[in-house]
This record gives C-alpha cells, sequence and structure tokens, in this order.
C-alpha cells in the first residue's frame, strides 16, 4: 500500500480540493450528538473523528429511497440521481462494517442500490487516537483497516500518516501533491508505535470474542434470553445504529391514479413482532426472546454468507438502547457475571 | 427497458395471466407466461424453487412453481388468498399483466434423488411445490425406482389439483395414496384418515435408497418425519420445504435469515438433519 504523510494543518486545504471528486460529507454536531451530513461551512467539519449517531452506512445503505418507478406494468430502475460523494471521518469500525456489507449486497445477486452507493462515495478513513467509554473495536479486531477506504489518515498527533486504499484515493492526492510527502522516517514509524500503544492502553472494556461464538452457540436455551426479552422495548435503535444491521422492507406507494408509483426500500428491524410474520398468520420468531436472540446471533457469532460475527465494536448500541441491552450487557449475562473492565 | 434494468436482480419481466381457476375456496391456480416468448421458452428451473410475483401498487411476494420444468412454457403457481399481493392478484383477470422475477432458492436436488426410491408427502397447499417435483417424477419415469405420492387434506373439496392426482391413482408405475381427514358427502374414493396412516402402505422399499420430500402444514412435520424416521429413512434424505417471510429473493432483505442461512439462497429445500441442526427451521 502506498503511505504518505501530511502536516495537520494541510487536512482543510485537501478536504477542500477533494470536492471535485463529490459533495463533501463529514462528521458534525448536532445538539449533543455527532452526524454525518454534507460540509458547505468547513468551520462545521469535526476534524478528529467522533462516533457519529448514525454509523456511515446511512449514506451507502440509506433509511429510505426509491428502487423502481412503475408506469402501468412498466419498471424503470431508479439510479440517476444518486450524487458522487466523498465521505471525511470515517473510523475503522464503520469500514470494517461496510466490508460486512460489501460481501452481503455483491455476492450472488449483487444489488445495484448498494453498489453504485458505495462506487460513488470516496471514503476518507480516520484512525481514533482516543478510544471512548464503550469502544470495542480492539476485542472485535476492528481497531485498524486494510481495505473498504479510498484514503486513511492515521492521527499522530504531529502529522498524519495517510494510507492510499484506492485507485481514486489516488487521484484525489494528485490534486495537492504538494501537501504529500512520500519520505517516511524512522521518527515517523517511532512516533506511530507510539501513539497506536497509547492509544491501546486507553480501552476500559473488552470482550473474548475467542470464546464468545461458542458461547452463544452453548447458549441457545439460557434463561438470559427471556430475561432481555422482557427488558426489551422493541424500539428497534439498536438495528438503526449498528453498522452492519442491512433488513430492509418493501413498500410500493402508488399516485391516486394508481397507474404509476415507486417501489421504495425502507430500513426493518428483526426485533419487531412482524418481522417473520407470514401470510396466514405464522410467525417463526414470536417472542420478543427468539427475535433478540437472532440479533445476537449475527452480531455475535454468524452472519452473512461468512458466517462470521458481525459486531465491529463501535458501542452504538452501548449509546442507544434505553433499557440497557448491547454487546457487553448481553455478553456479561451469559457469562453470569460481570464483564471484564480493564485493559484488552 | 433501459439498460439498467438489465443489470438489476430487482427488475420484475412483464408476464401475461394465461389461465386461472380455483382449486379450493382459497386456492386458486394461475398460469403465466412471460410475454418474452424466448424468455417463457428458455427458463430453466428445478421443482422447489420459487420465483416473486409483483402486482404494482400492491407489491411482491414469493411462490413456489407448481408446473414442472419438463413442460416448459407455462408456469404455474397454486395461491391461497391471505396478504395484501394476494388479495390484488386474485382481482386480476386472464389477459392481465403481472411483474415476475427469478426463479430463486436450491429447488430439489434432482441429482441426488435421480436413481432412488421417491416418496412425495402433501399436506394442504404444501401441493404447490411438491406437484411440481411429481410431475418432473412422471415425465423422468425412468431416473426413479418406487414413486410414492401421500396426499392428504381436510375434505375433498379442500384438495388442491383434487381431479389431477384422482387420475394418478390409474398408473400402475406410482403408487398414489389420497387421504382426507373428513368425508361430509361420502362419495370419496380413497382414505378417509390422516396422511400418517398412508405410510403402513409404504412397503418393501430400501430405505437406503430412498428420498422423501414433504411440504405441509407446519404441525404436519413432526408427525409426518416421525413416520419416515421409523421406516429407516436417513435424516439426510428426508428433504422438505419451507416457507419464509421474503422481501427480496436474493439475500438481501433478512426476512428469511435462520440463525446465517438464507432461506431464499440456501433453501427453501432442507434436510431433518438441517432442522435438528439449525434449531429455528421449524
Amino acid at each position: 500500500m502506498r503511505v504518505l504523510w501530511m502536516k495537520k494543518e494541510d487536512l482543510r486545504e485537501f478536504l477542500e480540493s477533494s470536492k471535485q471528486f463529490g459533495e463533501l460529507w463529514g462528521p458534525v454536531q448536532k445538539g449533543n450528538v455527532y452526524v454525518y451530513d454534507k460540509i458547505d461551512d468547513f468551520s462545521r467539519l469535526i476534524l478528529e473523528p467522533k462516533r457519529t449517531l448514525l454509523p456511515v452506512k446511512k449514506l451507502i445503505h440509506p433509511p429510505e429511497f426509491n428502487i423502481l418507478r412503475y408506469e402501468g406494468e412498466t419498471y424503470k430502475t431508479e439510479l440517476e440521481n444518486i450524487p458522487r460523494r466523498v465521505v471525511y471521518g470515517v473510523p475503522p469500525c464503520d469500514i470494517h462494517g461496510l466490508l460486512i456489507l460489501d460481501d452481503l449486497f455483491r455476492r450472488y445477486y449483487p444489488d445495484p442500490y448498494y453498489i453504485t452507493r458505495r462506487e460513488r462515495t470516496a471514503i476518507l478513513g480516520v484512525s481514533f487516537c482516543t478510544p471512548t467509554e464503550g469502544c470495542l473495536c480492539k476485542s472485535m479486531g476492528t481497531d485498524v483497516v486494510e481495505e473498504g477506504f479510498d484514503l486513511f489518515f492515521s492521527d499522530l498527533k504531529d502529522f498524519y500518516l495517510v494510507w492510499v486504499g484506492s485507485s481514486l484515493g489516488d487521484d484525489m492526492l494528485k490534486v495537492r501533491p504538494d501537501l504529500f510527502n512520500n519520505n517516511i522516517t524512522r521518527k515517523h514509524l517511532n512516533k506511530f508505535i507510539e501513539c497506536k500503544k497509547e492509544r491501546d492502553e486507553k480501552f476500559t472494556k473488552s470482550i473474548d470474542m475467542t470464546v464468545i461464538p461458542d458461547i452463544m452457540e452453548l447458549s441457545y436455551d439460557s434463561p438470559v434470553w427471556e430475561e432481555i426479552g422482557e427488558r426489551c422495548l422493541e424500539c428497534g435503535a439498536c438495528t438503526m445504529v449498528c453498522p452492519t444491521c442491512n433488513c430492509y422492507n418493501v413498500v410500493d406507494e402508488s399516485s391516486i391514479s394508481g397507474f404509476t408509483g415507486e417501489r421504495r426500500r425502507y430500513w426493518d428491524c428483526c426485533i419487531f413482532t412482524e418481522y417473520s410474520l407470514v401470510a396466514g398468520g405464522d410467525n417463526f420468531r414470536a417472542t420478543r426472546a427468539d427475535r433478540l436472540k437472532l440479533w445476537y446471533t449475527h452480531k455475535l457469532k454468524s452472519f452473512g454468507y461468512s458466517g462470521k460475527p458481525a459486531c465491529v465494536g463501535c458501542g452504538r448500541c452501548i449509546d442507544t438502547c434505553p433499557v440497557d441491552i448491547n454487546v457487553l450487557s448481553v455478553v456479561r449475562g451469559l457469562l453470569g457475571g460481570k464483564e471484564k473492565e480493564g485493559k484488552s | 427497458m433501459n439498460k439498467s434494468n438489465e443489470e438489476n436482480p430487482f427488475v420484475p419481466e412483464p408476464a401475461r395471466i394465461v389461465r386461472k381457476y380455483d382449486l379450493s375456496d382459497d386456492v386458486r391456480f394461475f398460469q403465466i407466461r412471460f410475454v418474452d416468448m424466448e424468455k417463457a421458452l428458455s427458463m430453466k428451473y428445478l421443482p422447489g424453487q420459487f420465483m416473486m410475483l409483483s402486482i404494482v401498487g400492491a407489491g411482491e411476494a414469493p411462490f413456489s412453481i407448481s408446473s414442472t420444468p419438463s413442460r416448459p412454457g407455462l408456469l404455474e403457481f397454486c395461491v391461497r388468498e391471505v396478504g395484501e399481493v394476494t388479495r390484488a392478484l386474485f382481482r386480476l383477470k386472464e389477459n392481465s399483466i403481472i411483474g415476475i422475477r427469478g426463479p430463486y432458492g436450491n429447488g430439489f436436488p434432482l441429482d441426488k434423488i435421480k436413481g432412488n426410491n421417491l416418496i412425495i408427502v402433501v399436506g394442504g397447499l404444501g401441493a404447490a411445490p411438491l406437484r411440481s417435483l411429481s410431475l418432473y417424477a412422471l415425465d423422468n419415469r425412468d431416473n426413479f425406482d418406487d414413486v410414492y405420492f401421500l396426499h392428504g387434506a381436510r375434505t375433498p373439496s379442500d384438495m388442491l389439483f383434487r381431479e389431477e392426482f384422482l387420475e394418478l391413482r390409474e398408473r400402475d408405475d406410482l403408487h398414489c395414496l389420497l387421504a382426507v381427514d373428513k368425508d361430509p358427502t361420502g362419495d370419496w374414493p380413497c382414505y378417509v384418515a390422516k396422511v400418517t396412516k398412508l405410510f403402513k402402505y409404504v412397503k418393501n422399499v430400501d430405505v437406503a435408497k430412498t428420498y422423501a420430500a414433504v411440504c405441509g402444514p407446519p404441525v404436519m412435520y413432526k408427525f409426518v418425519i416421525e413416520k419416515l424416521v421409523k421406516l429407516g429413512i436417513p435424516k439426510h434424505q428426508i428433504l422438505m420445504t419451507l416457507e419464509r417471510r421474503m422481501k427480496c429473493g436474493v439475500g438481501k432483505c433478512g426476512h428469511c435469515v435462520v440463525g446465517h442461512t438464507y432461506t431464499c439462497i440456501d433453501g427453501p429445500v432442507f434436510t431433518y438433519w438441517d432442522v435438528i441442526n439449525m434449531r429455528e427451521l421449524i
């Protein structure tokens, strides 16, 4: 991989220059949360990485959009108005989330909506220097990322190491070659090691993923599922904020004439009662305990075509669930004790 | 159609309702043909696969194919009127155009079944996928040893494809055993019993060389599987096709997932071993 370094103060100039590749998006503060938003006013952009309310999936697999437009019995694909974007500030966990969604949406029957948005979105990753409460990426092996981005900025306090992840990323650097230096010296290496070590010591929570997938298998009949099923409010927020939740519903919305209309895709949620309900009334997951078990099976045991745990350790379920059901509390429940505090 | 439609698995193709008639009070038979005649004649599929039928304004839903690939040209479905899409479909007249895409799913493993005995066990709407397999077996009769067709329904008027199956009793290369739970009119020419009572007529089969295919309401599986296991048919040779909610048919929307297995990609045909191994299948 091509790696260069850039002075900290040059980031803004670089991001300005990258606007020719698409609308610039990045984290901004909205009330007391951070969200990805379009950056028209550069002063709103938060340069150091933050845990946004929704992961970057909202731009690649949006909460709702048209898939087809119909007129009579003729269907037309809706792909034209997908903008080109440059998204700055994407943390490694969110990029790992995209890699998991990439496999799901690209394998077997490639999904043109996901693929088109993915291809038209340049991902500019940034590493967390300071893990916050609930960051579990170190446990999940998602604290470093080697693919799935166009450029990746390792924030090493005085400068950025810039990893070039794609041909597009390489083109983006070439607009302002004066801002980048490919002379990586011993000084840069030492700083990289120092920052990584410093960061690694700041994780406060961990999950031992060498055993959890098997613990999940062995806990199929555990009373934990009933307990959290009792507590869960069925709000579905965990699935909205999760970088690897992809489930969707499809709904036709016709004009008043009924002749024309749109077939729309909406985020769905496996925690909702009607998620597995079939016409005729059979519900294959009638209890909340069953539905929560499915969600945690996907996050902590096996998901998607690869059959690997899909939790990327972003910590959003910990921030979001109003009744403290999240990967940490569930693991704590399954192990029958307190989750391990301290270093991973 | 524009170019992007061709690369999009979510775009239904236009198909015409050629013929329709009622199979029972709430189940209707539809013969459908792609408007594109070349597509109609060239589409390959397997018994046990399904397609997504699409009615503008009402949406899409998955349906088992009831016809056999050994009789190309027309696709047949039997549909129970239970939801928004099926209600819209029931309102359509012959010659109406609907959207259709597929076929999807794994279908029955014909290569493995070939050369073996085959026991087909149908309950209720399970006739939809298993009619396809039955007709396929009859059209390729030399590929199979003994073929049993066991079909149970509540009453004679509930038995889907009743006349078609009654005629099959004439064939001497097929054991066609039809049963109803109740016979209110007293005219039923076959068994009045539960479908599980028909297993006593399955005789002298080499169980190691026998496949069974089962489809019916969820309550039926337990009792039928018990019988098949008792006969001695290996768990991985007991096949069943399962129903799940689906919004895409192509392994994306998530609704049909069991563990991390997508019913629309790895199913809907599973073995009894799969059912034991993945506890939420039935």
